[in-house]
């Protein structure tokens, strides 16, 4: 299990980002990002994991992150200041499986069979 | 770029607004199984006699998006025309096997889990082209589920207004109040969309949302 920082995922661009993460997933990584991702990395995450999915050797990713904090100023919805994510945790979805979800608290069981 | 995009996207519903254009292009999303396609049907079976796709208990029965145009509901004495895109089920993950346990073989498993795929693709495309969404919950099912997460996550980023249909309330174990709880910065209308429990109310709030 790797946990990542916010600084580390801020060094790399979107779309770096998510073929990172794709890629360490792949190899039965567990990621806990510390800041998480924006809604539209996640959504390029599931996009690209759809790519990837192939019978008998990938299915899949597990990603559970907690609802993020909506913009409430004008200016910040302006100029798209959207929620900052939150901490998320990514894996394969043979081996990370969520039990349990709330606004504040997630838990899962993460297995090393594959 | 991310601020011009934004500007212009803000900018482009003010203008929409100061010329009180009644139209919209709207998605109906959701997990797999949640009932956006029985949704579907029923919006277009009131407004205009017809439906817009097969319904079934396996997950991903809808695997490609669905598109109806110059849809014209009524509501609040406000008359609105929607462009109703019916997207397949948003997933993280699609495993051949669960297709297999309902009884399907194993090619077709695979075919299916293929155009599953496609399918998802698809839907995150569509939330670039959108106006507002119909977000489709399993009011049965826990609500935090990361697909509910990162679609209202995008709406909000991007400024849009959604919807959240608690459907599924003609069975007894629903609690549209758990979904209340979780999302209570959105508005939500409990419905169930097969037996068309509380759909005028759902009317009244899409003339109201996204007139």
């Amino acid at each position: 299990m790797d946990l990542l920082s916010e600084d580390r995922l801020a060094r790399m661009s979107p779309v770096e980002k998510v073929r990172f993460i794709i890629d360490e997933v792949k190899n039965g990584k567990i990621l806990v990002l510390e800041r998480g991702l924006s809604p539209e990395e996640e959504a390029n995450l599931i996009e690209m994991t759809m790519t990837q999915i192939a019978p008998d050797e990938f299915s899949g990713i597990e990603m559970e992150t907690y609802p993020a904090h909506e913009t409430k100023s004008f200016l910040g919805k302006l100029f798209n200041k959207g929620p900052k994510g939150r901490l998320t945790l990514i894996g394969p979805a043979d081996q990370l499986k969520t039990l349990k979800k709330d606004r504040d608290m997630i838990t899962a069981l993460v297995s090393s069979n594959r | 770029m991310g601020v011009i995009r934004s500007l212009k996207r803000n900018f482009t519903g003010l203008l929409k607004k100061l010329l009180n254009k009644k139209s919209a292009r709207i998605g109906i999303y959701g997990p797999p199984n949640a009932g956006k396609t029985t949704l579907a049907n029923r919006i277009l079976r009131d407004w205009t006699g017809d439906a817009m796709g097969s319904v079934s208990n396996v997950a991903h029965e809808t695997r490609r998006a669905r598109r109806r145009e110059g849809v014209t509901i009524k509501g609040n004495g406000n008359s609105l025309s929607l462009d109703i895109i019916d997207t397949p089920g948003l997933a993280t993950k699609i495993d051949f096997h669960e297709f297999m346990e309902q009884g399907m073989s194993e090619a077709e498993s695979k075919r299916r889990a293929k155009e599953a795929t496609e399918g998802v693709i698809e839907a995150v495309k569509w939330l670039e082209n959108l106006d507002g969404i119909i977000l489709v919950m399993d009011a049965t099912e826990d609500p935090f589920t990361q697909v509910n997460v990162t679609v209202i996550g995008n709406m909000e980023a991007r400024g849009l207004p959604l919807l959240i249909a608690a459907n599924k309330i003609d069975r007894e174990d629903s609690s549209p109040s758990t979904i209340r709880e979780a999302f209570p910065q959105h508005p939500l209308v409990a419905i169930s969309a097969l037996e068309g429990k509380n759909i005028d109310t759902l009317y009244e709030e899409i003339a109201k949302r996204f007139g």
